[in-house]
């Protein structure tokens, strides 16, 4: 096992996304973890597992039947005041759907990490990020992780987002399934106490197990009251913006590294843009520096939360730029591009200077995406900042047809 | 086990003005399995159902002490949650008092929608007490047929029509299913014998480790009868052992209460609408399978008990 038992001071280490996850989740030492196991998740179970058995943490670990009943244990011990977590993949998100809007709804401050993997069907083991994408309007806050120090460092921050006051919303971590999970990366993990200091004490506001204030949790709520509380609901999502800005702030004091609600990756005096979440992003990375060094103003825009989305700021990111490609990691069926196509495109009706939208659905399936595939589309960025007249919008990149 | 005077000085933690049916039998066994709590406070928690919507119309809710609903099918992991929790909270010493953790589902969440929640949290060993008031059907969603209803049984998904009579199928032994769980404590219990059952709820409450009840519920809207007869239709289930009360207890059954002399089954059935066309003529051969069926499980029962006829 490379995850250490203890981190007594900031430590330079080399593992796996999975292993990542399971040292901040171990860190961060919640009360109660319900996890089932599902393909390519299943390390950071087994992980946690061992914690358990080593008695490395005096979390309760209830190895549940399904990720239906994980996230049903997960929120009746969120609403008991203590701080519960789960991790899951795909089909294992797809049985969790239900709950997932019970748990934001209910306002509870659960974190999960995701590490993408296509949704059935055809069945599939691999990347793409049909399943969090799907779950995109549940209420989440989604943050998404280019390698294993983002998603380490993502998870212990999203502890403070979704436990603030004026969020109380559940966060998914969502990494990229074996690409992240299972490859092996140095990350810099902080120490032990850092982690706690950081997260600090969790004191819900109320509580099923204080038996001096009772509570009602999930009460039925008809027309009379359903849509305040929905409209509470979007207000939180709201808030979460200046909460996200604070926690990475804060972030960066312990360590150094710097978070977003998106990266921008030489674009000061791009030309042509892309967008990805994920762990594209690092290849994208490469192409841009290839295609600078042919003179092309080429830049990168990787987004890190997608719920809430940060429309102002991509706005402002893209406001120079005259061409832009937004690749997406799954479909949405629509008939008119994949979902972060769509929320990109709706961010930018607003702008003063709107560039011509391109949409690129990759890598479905774990499909390899290369260097050559990105530099492909920036190509076409080319050309559309030349003549963007009788181009096609939505394009599928590395696919048969 | 406390005296009815003494009983009836406990708090109540369902208060009334909730808004089931008169008649219900649903409150009646809240009622009686939360005394067996005395003055130990609980958390409660419900699957969707009629106990659930009708108690908890925000903003009211008629619990005195904490609940939770999360889903249909899922309030025996969501206890299991809750219960989690609070080890881990007694563990760090966080907490001090000793709390009981109560679920109640009807046979839908229960038998049917909740039943993988449900054996998976039995099978883990949650500290709960998982309490299902069965009434033989899907009632909050207009009385559909459910894996409880018994054969014959009309229903609005299983309607006594020209060709088909009823239900065809007979219904799940869930107690039974819940016995082979080897969990500590397994009881059936009926509202019209409350001190059998309030008894078998101070034993699922004091065992370590998960209990379950099954008790039946009388349905004036579904099944349908009198709502004044709720105790009576209870009662008679019992007596015509359609509704035996038995326990399970480390794997050995008992059977807790045995009617001198076993009534027609036919007296139970006629005072409910669900079974009005079995005294048809022509649906003499289901109530026959009926009787034959429930004197076989009445006998399998015997034989498990240790008792003769």
């Amino acid at each position: 096992m490379s995850v250490p038992a203890d981190v007594p001071e900031v430590k330079r280490m080399a593992v796996t996304g999975n292993e990542a996850v399971a040292l901040a989740m171990k860190q961060i030492e919640p009360d109660v973890v319900a996890a089932y196991p599902i393909t390519p998740q299943t390390d950071i179970v087994q992980y946690f597992s061992s914690f358990v058995a080593d008695g490395l943490v005096q979390t309760e670990f209830i190895r549940v039947e399904s990720e239906h009943s994980a996230m049903s244990a997960v929120v009746g011990a969120a609403a008991s005041g203590v701080r519960a977590m789960t991790a899951t993949s795909a089909n294992g998100l797809a049985l969790m759907w239900e709950v997932l809007y019970i748990a934001a709804s209910t306002r509870l401050p659960i974190v999960m990490p995701v590490v993408n993997r296509a949704l059935s069907g055809p069945i599939n083991i691999h990347c793409d990020h049909s399943d969090s994408m799907g779950a995109r309007d549940s209420g989440w806050i989604q943050l998404y992780s280019e390698n294993a120090q983002e998603a380490y460092d993502n998870i212990i921050q999203a502890v403070r987002i979704a436990e603030h006051p004026d969020v109380l919303l559940p966060v998914m971590v969502c990494l990229d399934g074996f690409i992240i999970s299972h490859a092996l990366e140095n990350i810099e993990a902080l120490s032990d106490a850092t982690v706690r200091r950081f997260i600090g004490e969790w004191v819900p506001a109320a509580s099923l197990l204080d038996v001096d204030r009772p509570i009602t949790v999930g009460p039925l709520d008809l027309y009379d009251y359903y849509f305040e509380h929905k409209r509470q609901q979007a207000e939180a999502m709201m808030r979460a913006g200046k909460v996200i800005e604070e926690v990475a702030e804060e972030f960066a004091a312990i360590s150094g590294r710097h978070y977003g609600f998106l990266e921008e990756y030489r674009m000061d005096d791009a030309a042509i843009a892309v967008i990805v979440l994920g762990s594209t992003a690092g290849t994208a990375k490469v192409a841009v520096d290839s295609l600078r060094k042919s003179g092309i103003k080429a830049g990168l825009i990787k987004l890190r939360t997608f719920r809430p989305f940060p429309a102002g700021e991509l706005r402002r990111a893209l406001a120079g730029v005259k061409a832009v490609a937004i690749m997406d990691r799954a479909d949405s069926f629509s008939a008119m591009g994949g979902p972060v196509f769509a929320e990109v495109r709706s961010a930018l009706y607003e702008a003063d200077h709107r560039p011509p939208c391109f949409n690129f659905i990759y890598g479905l399936g774990g499909r390899d995406v290369g260097l050559e595939d990105i530099i492909e589309v920036y190509t076409y960025l080319q050309q559309a900042e030349e003549d963007p007249e009788g181009l096609v919008t939505v394009h599928y990149l590395g696919v048969r047809e | 086990m406390a005296t009815l005077r003494e009983l009836t000085a406990l708090p109540e933690a369902l208060s009334p003005g909730h808004r089931l049916c008169a008649g219900c039998g649903a409150s009646i066994i809240v009622r009686q399995v939360l005394k067996a709590a005395g003055n130990t406070p609980v958390v409660v928690a419900c699957a969707t159902g009629c106990l659930e919507v009708t108690t908890t119309i925000y903003p009211y809710t008629a619990w005195r002490c904490s609940f939770i609903h999360n889903a249909f099918e899922n309030v025996a992991a969501t206890i299991g949650g809750v219960e989690t929790a609070y080890r881990v909270l007694k563990k760090k010493g966080k907490i001090k008092e000793d709390i009981k953790f109560i679920a109640f589902g009807g046979d839908g969440g229960t038998f049917d929608i909740g039943f993988q929640s449900l054996s998976g949290t039995m099978e883990r060993g949650h500290n709960i007490l998982y309490v299902c008031y069965d009434n033989e059907a899907y009632m909050n969603t207009g009385i559909q047929r459910s894996s409880a209803t018994p054969k014959g049984a009309s229903t609005t998904t299983s309607p006594a029509g020209k060709v088909v009579p009823g239900k065809p199928e007979h219904r799940k032994d869930l107690t039974a299913i819940m016995a082979a769980h080897n969990i500590p404590y397994v009881a059936q219990a009926s509202p019209s014998h409350w001190r059998d059952l309030i008894r078998k709820a101070e034993n699922g409450l004091s065992v370590d480790g998960p209990a379950f009840l099954n008790v039946l519920s009388p349905c004036p809207r579904g099944w349908p009868s009198e709502t004044d007869k709720t105790i009576e239709i209870a009662r008679l289930a019992v007596e015509t052992n359609y509704w035996p009360l038995f326990e399970v207890e480390d794997g050995k059954w008992r059977l807790t209460y045995k009617p001198r002399k076993k009534v027609p089954l036919e007296d139970w059935l006629r005072m409910q609408g669900r079974f009005r066309h079995l005294f048809k003529p022509e649906n003499a051969a289901v109530l026959e399978e009926l009787k034959a069926f429930v004197d076989a499980q009445w006998r399998a029962l015997l034989e498990r008990c240790g008792e003769q006829e």
